[in-house]
């Protein structure tokens, strides 16, 4: 059984099929990039990875694992993390404390030693600020940090979600259109950080995007869908060559 | 016989709950707002009804009807120059600036025309229609044919009219009816200037059974049961949710002793928490069902 | 403008940012101890009843303003809070153990309402917390074992270590006492990952979610601390009122509640003192408002109501970050003075994030 996989899954709006027996693997350590048109599920699929959506048929494998039935609270301790298209930060809270959220998972006080604020829970804070800081290290966030979101430019605050999702020591990172609205430099900056997630920190990457000549740089395989269904697999060139490809993107 | 006799006195006042009720569904409908201060426009209409019809001494009819008009007309206004400013704040400011209208209103009600309590007379006042055992009051006959006759003239309007059907989509899809050349912020106040005709049709109605003052306002709180229970975002479900109410309410009283002593004041409390808690999508929503963990 | 150079991770965690900080809070505190030296016992008892607001308003504002969870029905948890101690009181238990009883039972209380209700979103957890609101005061009314119902009932005077409460400055310190205390617990609250889950509930209920929030557990485990700090209020507040009756614990009571936290300013513990000082002396304010009126309107009861919700609806429009927020403004202009600049605070333009799906 393959590292991450979706089997025959169905997600159905008030009669309307937006995923139709969408079935595919991912590879330990890959890149693994979804595209498609505006309204092909692409989301919807996350939504059902993340467990927001109820699918009506089908089952999610993740590392020997069946999640298709647990809750969506409970998918981050398995060490999923996602990006959202549309952007999910918290917005009237800093930098910082959006990422020490990440870190939620990791959570070993309760509400008595909080109440106090006992050395214990100081100690475990500072652990978690310094694993923080390592992210934001790693995605350049240093003069961000106490900055509240809703000040923030739109590409930081892209950056921000990402770094949040890494703050949880994700093994699959689930990233919904990363590049969108970002400037050409900083598509190229995400290129670069997104191949060293996957090479220095050994995470899995599976990613919706739209920008094709950035999908082709990054990406190790490719999965096109279209009305809910999959219409091609396989490396970034021959997608990129694909006739049914084509027609779903500039019609016939 | 008792049972009937009952369940018609709930209808009657189901549905003064489902016409309240009903002016919360359509401004949730269009604006995925909720006017706290439904109850409170439903004490104004009752008040300027009774200026009119009491103190200068209209017809009925005309009192009536010139009631409805001032009142929307109120409706209109309000949004155009209070609500309009707070859309796409998040729900927790338009729960609060609609509290606070309706404490204007309220006070600025008390402060107008004073703390007593007011009756005028209507042409159904006093008269009862007996027929087998049943009793049933003009009182309670006007509300029920009242509620049924604008239940038609809202269909009709809302199905027939051009101006009606841009404000169906307009509820549907903001973005896509402003798209089409729907002038929506304008739809938007002519709904809040529905409900709030609807709401004082109600006040009306109602005027010559609870008599008229401030406390009629909170009509407007059991209204929220009538709506929940009819799935707040139908507006059949809101009347049939209103009359449901109003029967359980008639039943809680009559058979207190069985259940327990003061039920009938909270019946309708307890039947929203109930449907919150077991059934919140209500008995008549029309939201695509997706299921969500 | 002062730029303070962080050397430290602890200096964030810290309650304080910096000297200037610690010098004026404890300033402050050193004041209200001198309080009862400097003004009489009506304003004593005033100042009382303040802090009793702050507490019960810490309470709502962890809920409505931290976790973004409105509720129109905090009056109960008042009425939960001093019933239950004014019953333990009369059935000789001593203020002491009274006390935290209250405090955990109003926390209980709050955790079974709040898991069922709480599964509700937005404007739906307004109307049923109003409804509970309803409920619960006719609870009052009915319980005559426990509430004494339309009755009433009058709270034994009672004394801490040989005091009596009934003198003013004693329960002057006790409330003091207890808003501090209570602030303190707050914060550290807040500045813990159990705070931090309660502004991503607010801010972001996916988001939080897959960052493995349990939504359901931490809404009602706000609900919880909110209903322990107000039933504190609670058991205050019946020493100050000296007999209870069912009809105080009324839905105005809520609504002065919300407006504390919405004139003193969403989201922010100073907040809660600058909202409760606000409401304290309201009374007195209409009172002032009635003389200049004309005394036709000025003697009508209506003018109470409507000056409450003209004072909601103007801040709500113009100043929806309350007094705090304008503080932080006029702080901000005398810092930058002169290149302050109005579009620090502009608010963007947000889009309507449905309930619906």
């Amino acid at each position: 059984m393959s590292y991450f996989e979706i089997k025959d899954i169905t997600v159905t709006f008030g009669g309307v099929k937006a995923l139709n027996n969408v079935s595919f693997s991912v590879n330990k350590g890959e890149i693994f990039t979804i595209i498609g048109p505006n309204g092909a599920g692409k989301s919807t699929l996350f939504n059902v990875i993340s467990r927001i959506y109820e699918p009506g048929n089908g089952e999610i494998h993740f590392n020997n694992q069946n999640i298709s039935k647990s809750k969506p609270h409970q998918i981050a301790r398995l060490g999923i993390a996602r990006t959202f298209q549309n952007l999910e930060l918290f917005e009237n809270a800093t930098v910082l404390q959006n990422l020490l959220l990440g870190r939620h998972i990791y959570k070993k006080s309760n509400l008595l030693n909080e109440l106090f604020f006992t050395p214990k829970v100081k100690k475990t804070e500072l652990e978690h600020r310094l694993k923080v800081e390592e992210v934001i290290d790693f995605l350049n966030l240093q003069h961000y940090r106490d900055i509240i979101i809703s000040g923030l430019p739109y590409g930081v605050r892209k950056n921000v979600e990402l770094a949040r999702a890494l703050c949880t020591n994700p093994k699959l990172l689930l990233l919904d259109e990363p590049s969108s609205g970002l400037t050409n430099e900083e598509t190229i900056d995400l290129g670069f950080w997104i191949k060293d997630i996957q090479s220095l920190l050994n995470i899995t990457v599976v990613m919706i995007e739209h920008d094709m000549s950035f999908v082709n740089k990054v990406s190790d395989r490719v999965l096109a869908l279209n009305y809910g269904e999959i219409i091609a697999t396989g490396l970034p060139e021959e997608i990129k060559n694909n006739d049914k490809v084509k027609v779903a993107y500039m019609g016939e | 016989m008792q049972l009937i006799q009952l369940i018609i006195d709930g209808v009657a006042s189901g549905c003064i709950y489902g016409l309240v009720a009903l002016g919360f569904v359509l401004i949730y409908k269009a604006t995925e707002t909720i006017n706290f201060a439904q109850g409170d426009i439903l004490m104004l209409g009752a008040f300027v009804a009774f200026s009119l019809i009491g103190v200068l001494g209209l017809n009925y009819i005309v009192g009536f009807a010139l009631t409805v008009i001032i009142i929307a007309a109120f409706g209109f206004l309000l949004d155009a120059t209070v609500i309009r400013q707070i859309i796409g704040q998040p729900p927790f400011a338009t729960v609060m600036l609609t509290i606070g209208l309706g404490f204007i209103f309220r006070g600025f009600a008390s402060i107008f025309w004073g703390t007593d309590i007011y009756s005028f007379s209507t042409p159904f006042s006093g008269k009862i229609l007996q027929t087998s055992g049943l009793v049933i009051s003009y009182v309670n006959l006007s509300i029920i044919i009242g509620t049924a006759i604008l239940m038609i003239i809202l269909f009709s309007f809302f199905t027939f009219t051009k101006i009606g059907v841009a404000m169906r989509a307009s509820s549907e899809n903001q973005l896509a009816a402003y798209y089409v050349g729907i002038p929506v912020k304008f739809i938007f106040s002519l709904i809040w200037s529905i409900s709030a005709g609807v709401a004082a049709v109600a006040g009306v109605l109602l005027a010559p059974i609870t008599l008229v003052d401030t406390s009629i306002s909170l009509i407007g709180l059991k209204a929220f049961a009538a709506a929940v229970l009819g799935g707040f975002g139908s507006i059949p479900g809101a009347i049939v949710g209103g009359i449901i109410i109003g029967i359980v309410e008639q039943l809680c009283g009559t058979y207190e002793n069985y259940i327990f002593e003061g039920v009938r004041e909270i019946s309708a409390y307890l039947v929203l928490i109930l449907t919150l808690i077991i059934y919140p999508r209500g008995l008549f929503s029309d939201k695509a069902e997706v299921k969500k963990v | 403008m002062r730029f303070i150079f962080k050397t430290k991770y602890d200096q964030d965690i810290s309650v304080t940012r910096h000297g200037g900080d610690r010098f004026w809070y404890s300033l402050l505190i050193i004041g209200m101890l001198f309080m009862p030296l400097l003004i009489d016992d009506f304003y004593l008892g005033e100042i009382s009843y303040i802090c009793i607001l702050a507490i019960a308003g810490i309470g709502l504002m962890i809920l409505s303003g931290y976790t973004g969870l409105a509720s129109l029905g905090h009056a109960a948890f008042l009425g939960i809070g001093a019933y239950t101690h004014a019953f333990l009181l009369t059935h000789g238990i001593p203020f002491i153990l009274s006390i935290p009883i209250v405090i955990i039972v109003s926390f209980l209380v709050g955790a079974i309402i709040g898991i069922p209700i709480l599964r509700l979103s937005g404007m739906y957890l307004a109307i049923a917390t109003l409804a509970l609101c309803f409920i619960a005061e006719h609870v009052f009314i009915r319980w005559e074992h426990f509430t004494g119902g339309n009755r009433g009932l009058a709270v034994p005077y009672e004394e801490i270590f040989g005091i009596s409460l009934t003198n003013s400055a004693v329960f002057y310190y006790l409330c003091l006492f207890f808003l501090i205390i209570s602030m303190f617990a707050a914060i550290n609250i807040l500045r813990s990952p159990t705070g931090r889950a309660f502004v991503a509930i607010r801010d972001s209920e996916i988001a939080a979610q897959s960052l493995g929030v349990n939504l359901g557990i931490y809404k009602a485990l706000s609900f919880a601390i909110s209903g322990a700090f107000t039933g504190l209020a609670g058991a205050l507040l019946a020493h100050y009122i000296g007999y209870l009756a069912p009809d105080i614990f009324n839905i105005f009571l809520s609504l002065t509640l919300l407006l504390l936290i919405v004139v003193g300013g969403m989201g922010s513990l100073h907040g809660t003192i600058f909202g409760a000082i606000f409401v304290g002396f309201l009374p007195q304010l209409i009172a002032i408002c009635r003389d200049y009126l004309p005394s036709s309107i000025g003697s009508q009861p209506g003018l109470e109501p409507m000056l409450f919700g003209m004072i909601l609806v103007l801040f709500i429009l113009y100043e929806p970050l309350g007094i705090y927020g304008r503080w932080i403004k006029i702080k901000l202009f005398f810092e930058m003075f002169p290149t302050y600049k109005k579009q620090t605070f502009k608010k963007q333009k947000v889009f309507n994030k449905t309930d619906r799906v």
